[in-house]
């Protein structure tokens, strides 16, 4: 198997362009695709979405027909080729149904993060000239209205919920569905209308534009080519051996790339059924429900079902909890072993296939994992033991790494080859070069054409013969896996000269459950520091059972017995970065833990999540001096935006907490 | 009669010279007002005003001693809870007053029950003709689920439940009623704004939806305003003001009231 697969990535670089050639000549864009596929899977399900607590299906002819209705009613709105569609919502069929319908006709969908404040889809509105916007609901509505003049292209919004748009000004505004009726008029007049502009679509002409959440400055729109989307969607597709069988569950953003391209390019050429949640609160009970087989989620994901399970177990009667804790450390030993297919001895095999039956299969089936086959995590590291969790259960639970500008894959981990430090080797078409500096360079079909009207950006992240600069810092190991170390740019030294990788640090904070978000600092500094977010969640239960009294998080954030919990935390991260020499001398010697969660709403974080270490650093510029001037307490005021988009002011006296040296923390656990 | 006098056929439900008492304690005092159909009706008063208690002769559950009530044209006298229900009334309650070990479904569909007509027979082996009516009532009581955005909470307890939620449980209960009037009693009652600014949004979304009449009682004077179109102001149990928020906000006698005399 691991021969196999490493044969593979050479041969499948020709396979890959041979692939494309013969569709170039067939079907080389999504619409044509659709059409194509029609013979083999008409009456198979394409998309589910739950009404009224009951999912309802279409199949892919029903779902071809409403795209081509809203094509055509696209097109009697004026929209042409080139022009670009907006589309604000959450996963629906009928928003991918969007997509589908612009391209179609050769316009460029442009989806927009739907939690995003009226200001940032604003800009993306405005920068990306959109005429029209498809949005899901009244809440995207009001939104897409108060961005006014700063998108002056924007001249009709149409809508797929009407509820609570009745007595709003029509002049502007129409339903999605009187747009569809008019796009079925307008086809029972002229059937070939939509199947014309298909035919005008070429594999060179841009597919989608996302734009990225970008951890600076204001986001960039990315535009990919159908052979771009196409060819790396079929590469994954072939890889993990996809099929019409298989089932997802569409719950990230769909103007995230990876949603664009597991949730409709893989779904388009494979075939298989994308389920839509019900409303962004229900994910985890349509999880349980669908069941989906092939399975994408960031690491915090992960990491949430598991401190559902342990606080569910924590509240477990006695005999539950001794049957978990023996068969989830049997797991702990062979389970993985078994999932790779390496020798294990018969009488452990059948006690793991005893395990199977009372306490994996209904756990996979409680987290809604029972059927999964394939599953990955990126975007940030997952920790170790989050991993072997999922793993240990027979899960084949995978890593990869990609992004916007490479249509997401850059390596894969083959089946049977994972390690929890590196991302896999190369994948399938894909050419990585280290450069002098570290940073990873990509070349490979997938590589976007150009950053929509941004030509410096896009001359500094292509080279002229084609290289993608990732920006990250990364190595190669002795099997040819890439392990990324941190941002290129990121990568500092303190004022002694020791090496400082700060998103190394933070990602070891954030692996204890108690921590949910952490930001270091130290770059020509003499020391490093960090910044910690308590987990609100498993914090509070845990100050819960030790009887301690909190009304609000930023209480239970400041309280002492918080402050040692996170402490030990620290001191642990600190013996793990000892034992590393390189990086030895990056160990925390101060912290404070922040009185408030960071939030993408405030700018801390980006949409995905990932924090703005410049940002945080500026914002919170007096904590950062309070802790570097020795001080045992540190003042901060800052502005918070709510959940509805008001303001307001939170202002806090926070400890800063001193570390002692690595050597000292042994004995302070042997004094309790 | 009230400041604005209603035209004829437009009111669903007028009261005229309501009085009610316990023992010695005039709770209400010759109240007369109407509530048209498809508006919202704001009573607003200090404590002890007599605004719970014109809910609750309303809705039957109290029996005024002097006055007439009329709803839909028919004038009556004595009616009980269940017969105001039967005719389209449906209220909430100032402290909730929900089933806490059934799910927010299952309150829901106590909803229904009115409307539910096969035989206690049938319904215990949910079967045949049993089963197709739980599926429509099942199919109305999502429609409001939807409604309410609490597919999140559809199988959860109620007793679990935040503050904020259950209020919207209960008010999703009167709606699985489909009610032609309906009585809210402080539905803001203890929630911080963004529960508020929701539950507004709700209230106005009910009567355009459902097409639903509503009275209401509130304590935020800033809700009332926005939100509904005449308000009748209550005072140790006598109306002292009818008419829209502008008019009532301006009304000497309703500064008086909530601010005390003392100019």
């Amino acid at each position: 198997m691991p021969r196999g697969a490493r044969e593979e990535t050479g041969a499948d670089l020709v396979a890959g362009r041979r692939n494309r050639e013969a569709r170039v000549s067939a079907a080389d864009t999504f619409p044509k695709l659709l059409d194509a596929a029609m013979a083999r899977r008409a009456g198979r399900p394409a998309f589910r979405e739950k009404r009224l607590g009951i999912w309802q299906t279409w199949t892919w002819r029903e779902w071809r027909d409403d795209v081509h209705a809203i094509a055509a009613g696209l097109h009697g709105l004026g929209l042409g080729r080139g022009q670009t569609l907006a589309i604000v919502g959450d996963n629906r069929p009928l928003l991918y149904g969007a997509i589908c319908a612009a391209q179609c006709l050769g316009a460029i969908p442009v989806p927009v993060y739907q939690d995003a404040v009226a200001e940032e889809m604003g800009f993306v509105l405005g920068h990306g000239e959109a005429r029209i916007a498809i949005a899901e609901d009244q809440e995207q509505v009001d939104k897409l209205i108060a961005v006014g003049a700063r998108a002056p292209a924007l001249e009709r919004i149409v809508y797929d919920d009407p509820r609570g748009l009745r007595d709003y000004d029509h002049a502007r505004i129409g339903s999605l569905a009187s747009l569809m009726e008019a796009g079925r008029a307008a086809l029972a007049r002229d059937p070939a209308l939509v199947e014309r502009e298909i035919a005008l679509g070429e594999g060179g002409d841009v597919a989608v534009m996302l734009y990225t959440s970008g951890t600076t400055g204001q986001p960039k729109g990315v535009m990919l080519t159908y052979d771009n989307v196409l060819t790396t969607c079929a590469n994954a597709v072939a890889f993990d051996r996809l099929g019409e069988a298989d089932e997802i569950l569409a719950y990230l953003p769909m103007a995230w790339v990876g949603d664009h391209v597991f949730s409709y390019g893989e779904a388009l050429i494979s075939g298989f059924c994308v389920a839509c949640p019900e409303s962004g609160a229900t994910v985890m009970n349509d999880l349980k429900e669908i069941g989906p087989t092939f399975f994408f989620a960031p690491p915090r994901i992960f990491e949430n079902l598991l401190t559902q399970v342990t606080i569910r177990m924590e509240d477990a009667s006695a005999p539950k909890r001794a049957m978990y804790r023996f068969f989830m450390d049997h797991a702990r030993r062979v389970g993985i072993d078994i999932l790779d297919g390496r020798p294990v001895g018969a009488a452990d095999r059948l006690l793991y296939r005893l395990g199977e039956w009372l306490v994996y299969a209904p756990l996979k089936n409680v987290l809604g994992l029972g059927r999964m086959r394939v599953g990955y995590t990126a975007g940030e590291a997952i920790g170790p033991d989050l991993f072997a969790f999922y793993r240990s259960l027979g899960l084949n639970l995978k890593q990869l790494y990609g992004m916007t500008e490479a249509s997401v894959f850059i390596c894969l981990q083959p089946d049977g080859q994972i390690k929890i430090d590196t991302v896999g080797p190369a994948a399938p078409g894909v050419e990585i070069r280290l450069a002098d500096s570290g940073e990873v360079l990509v070349r490979s079909p997938g590589v976007f054409k150009l950053y929509y009207k941004n030509e410096d950006a896009t001359r500094d992240a292509k080279t002229a013969d084609g290289w993608l600069r990732t920006g990250d810092a990364g190595i190669f190991d002795a099997d040819g896996h890439l392990r990324i170390v941190d941002r290129a740019k990121d990568v500092g030294r303190l004022t002694g000269g020791a090496l400082f990788a700060p998103k190394h640090i933070e990602n070891k904070l954030k692996f204890f459950a108690y921590v949910r978000e952490a930001v270091a600092f130290g770059a020509d500094r003499d020391f490093a520091s960090a910044f910690v977010n308590i987990d609100l969640e498993a914090v509070g239960n845990w100050a819960e059972r030790r009887g301690i009294a909190y009304a609000s998080y930023q209480e239970l954030a400041a309280r002492p017995e918080v402050l040692d919990l996170v402490a030990d935390c620290v001191a642990r991260v600190n013996a793990d970065l000892a034992a590393d020499p390189a990086l030895a001398g990056s160990a925390i010697r101060r912290f404070i833990v922040l009185h408030k969660e960071l939030d993408a709403d405030d700018g801390e974080l980006t949409r995905t999540r990932k924090v703005r270490r410049g940002f945080i650093a500026e914002r919170y510029a007096p904590l950062v001096e309070a802790i570097y001037a020795g001080e045992a307490r540190g003042r901060i005021a800052t502005d918070v935006t709510f959940e509805d988009g008001r303001k307001g002011r939170i202002e806090a006296d926070l400890e800063v907490r001193d570390m002692p040296a690595a050597g000292a923390v042994g004995r302070r656990e042997a004094a309790e | 009669m009230s400041a604005a006098a209603p035209r004829p056929g437009e009111a669903l439900l007028s009261v005229d010279g309501i009085s009610l008492a316990f023992g010695g304690v005039k709770a209400l005092t010759d109240v007369s007002f109407d509530v048209r159909k498809g508006e919202i009706r704001a009573i607003i008063g200090p404590n002890g005003a007599g605004k719970s208690s014109m809910l609750n002769c309303i809705n039957g559950f109290y029996q005024p001693q002097q006055g007439r009530i009329t709803y839909r044209g028919v004038e009556r006298r004595q009616m009980r809870p269940h017969e105001a229900a039967e005719q389209g009334i449906a209220r909430t309650f100032q402290n909730i007053a929900l089933f806490r070990g059934m799910s927010t479904l299952d309150n829901i569909m106590t909803g229904r029950l009115l409307k539910m007509k096969v035989p206690f027979f049938w319904q215990v082996w949910r079967h045949g003709p049993a089963m197709r009516e739980e599926i429509e009532h099942r199919r109305f009581v999502e429609g409001v689920i939807e409604f309410l955005e609490i597919e999140h909470i559809r199988k959860t307890p109620v007793g679990r439940l935040p503050y904020g939620l259950q209020k919207r449980v209960e008010l999703g209960r009167a709606l699985a009623m489909q009610p032609e009037l309906l009585l809210l009693d402080e539905p803001m009652a203890g929630m911080n704004l963004e529960e508020k600014e929701d539950m507004c949004r709700f209230i106005l979304d009910v009567v355009r939806q459902y097409g639903t009449t509503i009275a209401l009682i509130e304590h935020d004077m800033g809700v009332v305003m926005d939100l509904s179109d005449r308000v009748v102001v209550l005072d140790y149990g006598r109306k002292i003001a009818d008419g829209t928020p502008a008019e009532v906000k301006a009304d000497r006698r309703v500064i008086d009231a909530y601010l005390g005399v003392g100019h």
